[in-house]
């Protein structure tokens, strides 16, 4: 990989992915409201949708807060707690059971969506394409566990790859050099998980945004709407 | 105390002949869209029977309306707020599209486009979800219409309970009648309660229980939340929909479609006042019986001085209150004890209520050995030997309990075989009346708004004051503001017809499922207008 190209993918990609999340989002939600939902496909069948969409679900959410913390906790906050390399055996273990439980899920998600006549024919391009890339995004994850494990001690890896993350988010110039060294398997999810960022807003994914917290604190349980 | 208006409506069974114009001409305004032509709105069924969709009465199979709990709570019977989110990712109440049914639609295009051939070209049946061809429909929302289907699949009817259902599937004691339905627009919505947007919501000035189209995010938990099943998941924009009270006909002073084309006449709409700050405690009382009373006392007396004082300063408009006075609702359901809400063990307070039916004497009965309401020299029948069962009636509308239903077909007897005697033998038995405790101003006037059901005695609709809103005297922009507005669409403005071409979300293609195309069949003009346009 040339030197600019290493740049250009890990030090201004992520801020152009990271921007057409954010700007894309909230023009999707100013502009055309009415497409912001879940696009649930459950009336279509139940079959095997519980298990599938529930461990689909909770893995991938337990996943997205283990990637939230691990990369984004600075070194010195967690070391007179914990250790790197226990850190990293942590990361792996975790990771491995919830991209475990999350794969079933997947599995079972893509099964019904290209077996399932009903669920087919109203399965929509992006629907199966961002199914399909997250399963890539899952399996590129679950690789990267086998590589981790060749260099436990140290734990090197890791610590550049959220020495990087963080670099990102305070925007530090020299960013990319961070992973000019990581095995392609790093690379490769970082760039997946990048290009999600990128076309999340053109995604059913922007129900995440609607997790429906403010349900939790809503008074009573009834809403009435004055007229006018 | 807090007063608020709303509009209820009372259908009397006595008089529905089950012709369906309800549905279809409800069908034509509201559903008659992509994702929908499963829906409606308003269906009729015939009772005993699973209903549309399959045994929706039964809750334990649902998990619809709300529950008491054992330390007196009331909830969602799903679950409370955090029981519900823990459902979002798959909710394990939702109904299949198999439990209302496949929606279908012919080939008619193939009518006109096939070429000559030895046999007559037929307009084949295909599944519009799929596109692929079915030899039979194999369920259908009136699919057990005038008792169709075995005895053996009706008999799970939820309203049995408590019954020898067993006997009801012998030729000679089989019974029928239909039940029209719709949103119930309840004072305790259990839809509002389960929808963890907050995109549903009850308007304060009518009572209508609405979706906010925009921010209804498809979480789908009030389909399974509602106990009536009356909210509908429309599979292309991935929204909930539901009915809507023909709300902007009703501000407009006019009957909601389905009351207006009754052709039995049967629909009644008027304005209940209630007291708002009771309704909690009024759909939590212990004994699921007593919920029919609890309602009621919710009730306000709209000839009330103190009432209408009290209304006023709640801000219930004059033409409101006055309507009041004059509603038919309140007569029915309040002065004549003949109405019942449906099924208000629930717990959802619902606002469209019914009137109980009559029905011809059983055989066993006829043969000389009818029984007759005890002093009342054999002018009322005893409704015991009526043909309908009354715990089955009581089952349906008062959670079992069958006193109140007996009084009201009682009254409906006496009603008959008073203005029976009044008009073919000239003479007023007031000893009848004086059966069923009525006078006889009250049983004129219910001749006159039940037998006669004049338009303007059935339909008391005041407008909706919607300009008074603002702050100002006459707040121009609120009162014009939903002027030409449309009724459910893809959030493609007015356009309800077909979108192939997705905006930048990709997200705004539909197909129009009602034109007797499937999802992905849909051709390029209609035969007639082959040239078509090639968006």
């Amino acid at each position: 990989m040339t030197d600019f190209l290493h740049t250009f993918l890990f030090g201004a990609f992520p801020y152009i992915a990271i921007g057409s999340m954010i700007f894309g989002s909230i023009l999707r939600y100013d502009r055309d409201p009415y497409s912001w939902k879940a696009d649930s496909s459950q009336i279509m069948s139940k079959k095997g949708f519980r298990l599938g969409s529930n461990l689909f679900h909770i893995g991938i959410i337990l996943l997205f807060f283990g990637h939230l913390v691990g990369l984004l906790t600075p070194h010195w906050v967690y070391e007179p707690f914990i250790s790197v390399e226990q850190k990293q055996v942590l990361a792996m273990t975790a990771g491995g059971i919830f991209g475990t439980m999350t794969f079933f899920g997947m599995v079972i998600l893509i099964w019904r969506r290209l077996g399932n006549d009903r669920v087919r024919s109203t399965t929509r391009f992006m629907d199966l394409a961002i199914l399909l890339l997250l399963f890539l995004q899952l399996i590129l994850g679950l690789m990267t566990i086998p590589e981790s494990a060749k260099h436990i001690d140290g734990a090197t890896s890791m610590l550049a790859l959220s020495h990087w993350a963080q670099g990102i988010l305070t925007f530090r110039p020299d960013v990319a050099a961070d992973l000019i060294h990581e095995h392609w398997i790093f690379k490769a999810h970082i760039l997946l998980g990048l290009t999600i960022f990128l076309i999340f807003p053109f995604t059913r994914l922007v129900h995440i945004f609607s997790v429906p917290i403010k349900y939790l604190f809503r008074t009573g349980y009834q809403i009435v709407r004055k007229r006018g | 105390m807090t007063i608020r208006a709303q509009i209820g409506m009372v259908l009397n069974l006595d008089k529905c002949i089950g012709c369906h114009t309800c549905s279809i001409t409800c069908k034509n305004v509201w559903t008659s869209r992509g994702g929908v032509e499963y829906a409606w709105f308003n269906n009729v069924e015939t009772k005993p029977g699973l209903g549309y969709p399959k045994n929706w009465e039964d809750q334990e199979e649902w998990k619809g309306g709300w529950t008491r709990t054992a330390s007196g709570k009331l909830r969602p019977k799903a679950g409370g707020k955090v029981g519900l989110l823990t459902q979002i990712f798959a909710n394990p109440n939702l109904p299949e599209i198999d439990d209302y049914y496949d929606p279908y639609t012919f080939e008619y295009d193939h009518l006109k486009t096939a070429k000559e051939s030895a046999t007559v070209p037929t307009a084949r049946m295909k599944s519009v979800i799929t596109g692929k061809y079915k030899d039979k429909p194999d369920w259908g929302v009136n699919w057990e219409e005038i008792l169709g289907g075995e005895f053996e699949k009706r008999r799970s009817d939820y309203n049995f309970q408590g019954m020898q259902e067993q006997m009801y599937g012998e030729f000679e004691n089989t019974f029928m009648m239909y039940l029209p339905r719709l949103c119930e627009h309840c004072l305790n919505p259990s839809c509002v309660a389960s929808c963890p947007s907050g995109a549903i919501y009850k308007r304060e000035e009518d009572g209508i229980v609405l979706i906010d189209q925009d921010k209804c995010r498809g979480w789908r938990m009030c389909v399974s939340g509602c106990p009536y099943k009356k909210i509908y998941f429309n599979w292309q924009s991935g929204k909930s929909e539901k009915c809507t009270f023909c709300y902007p006909r009703l501000e407009a002073g006019e009957p909601t479609v389905c009351s207006e084309t009754c052709v039995g006449r049967i629909r009644y709409l008027g304005v209940m006042l209630y007291d708002s700050d009771k309704i909690k405690d009024a759909a939590n009382v212990e004994d699921e019986k007593d919920l029919y009373q609890s309602q009621l006392d919710l009730f306000l007396d709209p000839h009330d001085p103190a009432v209408i004082e009290r209304a006023r300063k709640d801000g219930v408009p004059d033409s409101w209150l006055e309507a009041a006075k004059k509603s038919p609702v309140y007569q029915m359901a309040m002065d004549w004890k003949i109405a019942f809400p449906l099924h208000p063990e629930y717990r959802t307070l619902p606002m469209v209520w019914y009137v109980p039916p009559l029905s011809p004497i059983s055989a066993a009965h006829e043969n000389g050995l009818m029984d007759s309401k005890q002093g009342s020299d054999g002018m009322i029948p005893d409704v015991k030997s009526l043909r309908i069962p009354v715990k089955y009636l009581a089952n349906l509308l008062t959670a079992g309990d069958e006193a109140p239903v007996t009084s009201a077909l009682e009254r409906m007897l006496a009603m008959r075989a008073y203005m029976r005697g009044k008009s073919v033998d000239g003479i007023a038995n007031t000893n009848i009346l004086d059966q069923v405790g009525m006078t006889e101003y009250e049983m004129d006037d219910m001749y006159q708004m039940m037998a006669i059901a004049n338009h303007e005695d059935r339909f008391v609709i005041p407008t909706n004051h919607k300009e008074y809103a603002g702050d100002g005297p006459f707040d121009h922009e609120l009162a014009f503001s939903t002027r030409s507005a449309c009724g459910f669409s893809f959030g493609t403005g007015c356009d309800g017809g077909e979108v192939k071409r997705s905006n930048l979300f990709g997200s705004q293609t539909h197909s129009n499922t009602m034109n007797g195309n499937a999802l992905h069949a849909q051709t390029k003009g209609d035969g007639w207008n082959t040239s078509g346009d090639n968006s």
